[in-house]
């Protein structure tokens, strides 16, 4: 076998390895077994999750957020919309953080059903809009203020 | 016998003028352009405030260390089937500048999560598979530097760039496969228009310097090589 022929062996094989990685980890249902964050139906659902540490995801139920920033308390709701957890944190939030927006918590669930975590993150969509739909030359000063 | 020799060494380094300094200085320029207006002339983002202006850097960072592996990837298979030398320099140059881009992303990732996620860092899919694409890229040049036979270290170079560009997929996909913490792709229908524009203007200058660097460190790589593969010296030939 010459040199060329070796060499484009190679890159049959190598493409053939990466395409079938790539298609191993897009089909398969890896996502279903390692999941960054539980909603509260799947935590709610897993008596395992009582104690132990996990992450908790999902929206801040709007008109639950009672936020003590001197006390460094924040208490409220996380929800998928069919289920929902009281979540107690423990120091203040990031400066984003406010009701109806998705967010992240690391922490516990005891065994009154109450969340606690000391990590509280916030997850920003996908969209960039400027302040109130106010022209960009307006909101510029208004925010500069 | 000696003036045959010194005719086929490598001629002399000249400072000649090359084409991808007008791409070079084309993208600085929409890079000084670019930064400056999305720093004065767009708008705030309204959840994020001024923070959110990190887009514009942190965004084409990622788009061009991605179409970098890119390139890469299109060289190594390339080379696989032609044996081209110059592609395998290609490969080098590509994978360098899409590492250092990849560098630039994390950090900027980073300054951007702290005070919009409340973290510098977490496990989050996208995160991870960012982290992962530099280490394998990283693992590319490190598996190239030890190989000193050039027709095998092209060799080695393109196989693992071809193996290692399964990443770009997965990380590309990995907001929409994954719960992550990190938000999907935006469109220009989920971006104001002032910001959209600002953006794809950063996007240019981005992709004419990551051009620029790509094309000047092809160079530097045929340089090299050339300087590798000269023949001996006529004085060191006579003793």
């Amino acid at each position: 076998m010459t040199e060329a022929m070796k060499r484009r062996l190679f890159g049959v094989a190598a493409l053939a390895v990466a395409g079938a990685a790539l298609f191993y980890v897009g089909m398969s249902d890896m996502g279903d077994d390692l999941v960054y964050y539980w909603t509260p139906s799947e935590l709610i659902a897993a008596a395992e999750a009582k104690e132990a540490t996990v992450r908790l995801g999902g929206m801040v139920k709007p008109g639950t957020l009672d936020w003590d920033r001197d006390a460094q308390q924040a208490r409220f709701t996380i929800t998928d919309g069919d289920h929902e957890v009281p979540v107690h944190c423990t120091g203040n939030p990031p400066q984003m953080f406010r009701e109806g927006i998705g967010a992240v918590v690391e922490g516990k669930l005891g065994t009154d059903g109450v969340f606690r975590t000391d990590r509280v993150m916030v997850k920003h969509s996908n969209e960039y809009e400027a302040p109130d739909g106010h022209p960009p030359e307006v909101q510029t000063t208004l925010v500069d203020e | 016998m000696s003036t045959e020799a010194v005719a086929s060494a490598p001629a002399p380094t000249k400072s000649r003028f090359h084409w991808e300094h007008l791409v070079g200085l084309l993208g600085l320029v929409l890079l000084v352009a670019g930064q400056y207006m999305g720093l004065f002339v767009a708008p705030p983002e309204r959840m994020m405030g001024e923070v959110g202006r990190i887009l514009y850097t942190h965004v084409p960072a990622a788009w061009l260390a991605m179409v970098a592996f890119t390139v890469a990837f299109v060289t190594a298979v390339a080379h696989l089937f032609t044996g081209r030398r110059g592609l395998d320099w290609a490969t080098e140059a590509a994978v360098e500048v899409g590492a250092m881009l990849n560098v630039l992303l994390l950090i900027q990732g980073s300054i951007f999560a702290r005070p919009t996620w409340g973290v510098w860092w977490t496990w989050d899919p996208r995160l991870t598979a960012s982290a992962i694409m530099l280490l394998t890229f990283v693992g590319v040049l490190m598996l190239r530097g030890a190989v000193r036979d050039p027709d095998r270290r092209a060799t080695w170079t393109s196989v693992a760039t071809v193996l290692a560009y399964v990443n770009i997929p997965i990380t590309y996909f990995s907001v929409k496969w994954w719960r992550s913490l990190h938000q999907i792709q935006s469109s220009p229908e989920t971006v104001a228009d002032p910001m959209v524009f600002v953006l794809r203007l950063n996007a240019f200058a981005f992709l004419f310097i990551m051009i620029w660097f790509i094309a000047r460190r092809w160079r530097l790589a045929q340089t090299l090589a050339r300087a590798d593969e000269a023949p001996p010296l006529p004085a060191q030939e006579a003793t």
